[in-house]
């Protein structure tokens, strides 16, 4: 094996992979805070719809968690042109994990809905709560909690998958690592380099989402 | 639309759907053997994480480090690490090898701690008896730990092979011919894109979801069972 | 030569010290019972002697032979020559009584399948569950589970048996049943060292008695002399106490 590891070329393009990934932060903060109000919605119909609404976020949320987001990218990219609708490369990219994180937080908050238990209610009203009460102090504060981790969970899973971008076009850190190493064919560095400073950006997050977790909610949670 | 529906026959040339089930063959095996060898080395990374004493510091650290790291990459990142390691050493690697590596690594990362936390409900009574009997920690393994708790370990990591189906599709992107990239062949020589790209999403939708749901039936099937070697009536 | 000799024998729980220097000393066919309050280290002695609790200091000497508890070969060989009966049984979930009992000899002391088979169904006549051979743990009582685990223990052909509280998780009339069983084991000449709270039973089949507090060993002597004539203050405080039922 002769291959001489050049880090100080990569190193030097320091500002190209910064920006890459603050567009990485920027697609995920994106697609999770467009999707998830749309998420909350769907699991609101899910658990308390009529039967027909039921039926279709029903087959809506099957669907988009069984396809690949990658897929989704190229329908909205390369497919819907041929009907004549044109979305930039951001657009398409976005609006997939918009449509994403709709369906998969869909899920998890209807895991948090189901998972109050009828005891607490009743406890609650017997203890002389009112309707409005009950669900304010008792169910909304379990629901968070419950949801809480699946869903911080959730938002580095989706930072992560932000790197598929990169396929058509997007410089996300992905994409700006790449074109580094087309331009100076230190590949292995500088897709060494994205990986780090992938991990040192989810660590981060999840670092916050914990302790915001612990002070805000009271979720319980490992900071590391 | 009619150049839609015209382009149906065409599609479903013989030559195209001959590549096309090539490709959902290969999706399907570089899932499958990926995740195979990505959970043995979970399990090894997890004998790793257990060994006692003081000399296995490096080990056991070595061990936590890998799952720690890779879980934080993104997997199209691993596939490109891992193909630029293997170009350095092997100058035409099979792309098929890189592929089930890159799949292998993810798997390893994402599955040690489901397999953990397995072999970690097993009640360290039974531990403290294997111990006592002089039976060493893979005779443990063997013996005790893993027929108990493989009903609790096998569904999700099911669920997570069936659910890694669709991540596949990226590993085209450093030229493996599965699925996604096929399609977007199809797209190239002049298909209509969104025939191709949801016919392809159906195909990847029939693989993941009948898959999925036996993933679930499977655990909540085995969550009664304790491992136990033949079929008995309870007292 | 005295059959086991514990020496000077300490032990810790992280800062918290639990057994301070304890000596101990018997001969081949006693039967020696460990009594005193909770966390009075009884059953870390036995922990220890079985290598499940780490030893601080000091050491054992089984049948002249030393034992050196930070040697993995010297705890392997004193797991190989005593065997140890818990109080949860601790047996395998997932084996029926046959294989609970004979998978050590089988796999461990790499024995002949049918010569083993055939001493576990004689051993398991010996504690009365003759039939059960085919039964899993969770089909058995806390008594005959109990019963499996004293099995276990004596398909290993120990020189020492060691039982640890072992009918304390027991409902009250499962206990006999396992105390018989103890009681022909003590008249077929087994040593045992045996922590119990049953003071009846200890009275009536140990020939050694040693009451412990904090740490340590109070006194040690026989079942009358521990009972009716105590000469420390703490074993005449604690004998008060038990002997008022």
């Amino acid at each position: 094996m002769n291959y001489t590891f050049q880090f100080g070329v990569v190193l030097a393009r320091w500002p190209e992979f910064l920006e890459g990934a603050w567009v990485t932060v920027q697609l995920a903060l994106a697609g999770f805070w467009l999707g998830a109000p749309f998420g909350l919605f769907f699991a609101w119909v899910r658990t308390s719809g009529p039967k027909w609404a039921k039926i279709i976020v029903g087959i809506y949320v099957i669907f988009i968690t069984n396809i690949p987001v990658l897929i989704q990218v190229w329908f909205l990219y390369f497919g819907l042109p041929d009907a004549g609708i044109l979305f930039d490369k951001y657009t398409c990219v976005t609006l997939a994990l918009v449509v994403a994180t709709s369906a998969y937080s869909c899920e998890i908050m209807r895991a948090g809905f189901l998972s109050v238990h009828r005891a607490e209610i009743e406890a609650a009203e017997t203890l002389g709560f009112s309707r409005l009460h009950t669900v304010w102090y008792v169910v909304v504060p379990h629901i968070v909690r419950t949801i809480y981790p699946a869903l911080a969970n959730y938002f580095i899973v989706m930072t992560l998958s932000t790197s598929m971008a990169m396929i058509v076009g997007i410089n996300e850190l992905t994409g700006a690592a790449l074109n580094i190493a087309s331009e100076n064919y230190r590949n292995l560095e500088s897709v060494a380099i994205a990986a780090v400073l992938y991990i040192i950006i989810t660590f981060a997050m999840s670092l916050s989402l914990a302790l915001v977790g612990r002070w805000a909610f009271r979720v319980k949670a490992r900071i590391f | 639309m009619e150049s839609f529906l015209n382009q149906i026959p065409a599609f479903f040339s013989a030559g195209n759907v001959t590549l096309l089930a090539e490709a959902v063959g290969v999706t399907i095996a570089l899932t499958f053997f990926g995740c195979l060898v990505g959970f043995t080395s979970a399990f090894l990374i997890v004998m790793a994480r257990q060994t006692p004493g003081r000399w296995a510091i490096p080990l056991r650290g070595a061990a936590i480090l890998f799952v720690e790291l890779f879980r934080r990459v993104p997997f199209l990142v691993t596939s490109y690490l891992v193909l630029f390691s293997i170009v350095i050493v092997i100058k035409n690697p099979s792309l098929f090898i890189v592929g089930l590596v890159s799949i292998a690594i993810y798997a390893t990362a994402f599955t040690s701690d489901i397999i953990r936390g397995g072999f970690e409900s097993i009640p360290r009574q039974q531990i403290e008896a294997a111990q006592t009997l002089n039976f060493g920690r893979w005779r443990t393994m063997l013996y005790v730990v893993i027929p108990q708790s493989w009903p609790v370990i096998l569904p999700p990591l099911i669920i997570f092979m069936v659910a890694f189906v669709k991540d596949t599709s990226l590993v085209g992107y450093i030229g493996v011919f599965e699925l996604a990239f096929r399609g977007k062949e199809l797209n190239n020589q002049g298909f209509s894109g969104i025939f191709v790209y949801g016919f392809i999403a159906l195909i990847y939708f029939c693989l993941s979801f009948p898959l999925m749901r036996f993933g679930y039936w499977l655990e909540k099937r085995l969550a009664t069972s304790r491992g136990q070697e033949s079929q008995r009536e309870l007292r | 030569m005295p059959h086991l000799e514990v020496k000077n024998l300490s032990a810790s729980y992280g800062n918290l010290q639990v057994l301070h220097d304890v000596n101990l000393s018997f001969e081949k066919g006693e039967v020696v019972a460990l009594i005193g309050p909770s966390g009075s280290g009884k059953s870390t002695i036995l922990r220890v002697l079985m290598g499940l609790t780490p030893c601080t200091g000091g050491g054992a000497v089984l049948d002249g032979r030393p034992i050196d508890y930070r040697s993995a070969a010297s705890v392997r060989a004193a797991r190989d020559r005593m065997a140890i009966v818990f109080q949860q049984y601790n047996l395998f979930q997932n084996m029926d009584v046959m294989r609970n009992v004979t998978i050590a000899p089988i796999k461990i002391k790499r024995r002949a399948r049918t010569e083993v088979e055939a001493e576990a169904v004689k051993i398991l006549a010996r504690v009365g569950l003759a039939e059960k051979g085919r039964a899993y743990p969770d089909q058995l009582s806390g008594g005959q589970q109990q019963r499996v685990a004293i099995a276990r223990a004596l398909a290993l052909k120990p020189e020492i048996l060691l039982l640890d509280e072992v009918t304390s998780a027991l409902d009250p009339e499962l206990v006999n049943e396992v105390l018989d069983t103890i009681r022909g084991l003590a008249k077929d000449g087994m040593t045992m060292l045996i922590v119990s709270h049953e003071m009846a039973f200890v009275r009536e089949v140990a020939s050694k008695v040693v009451m412990m507090d904090k740490g340590r060993v109070v006194e040690v002597g026989t079942p009358a002399d521990i009972f009716e004539r105590p000469q420390t203050d703490r074993a005449r405080e604690f004998v008060g106490k038990i002997l008022r039922h």
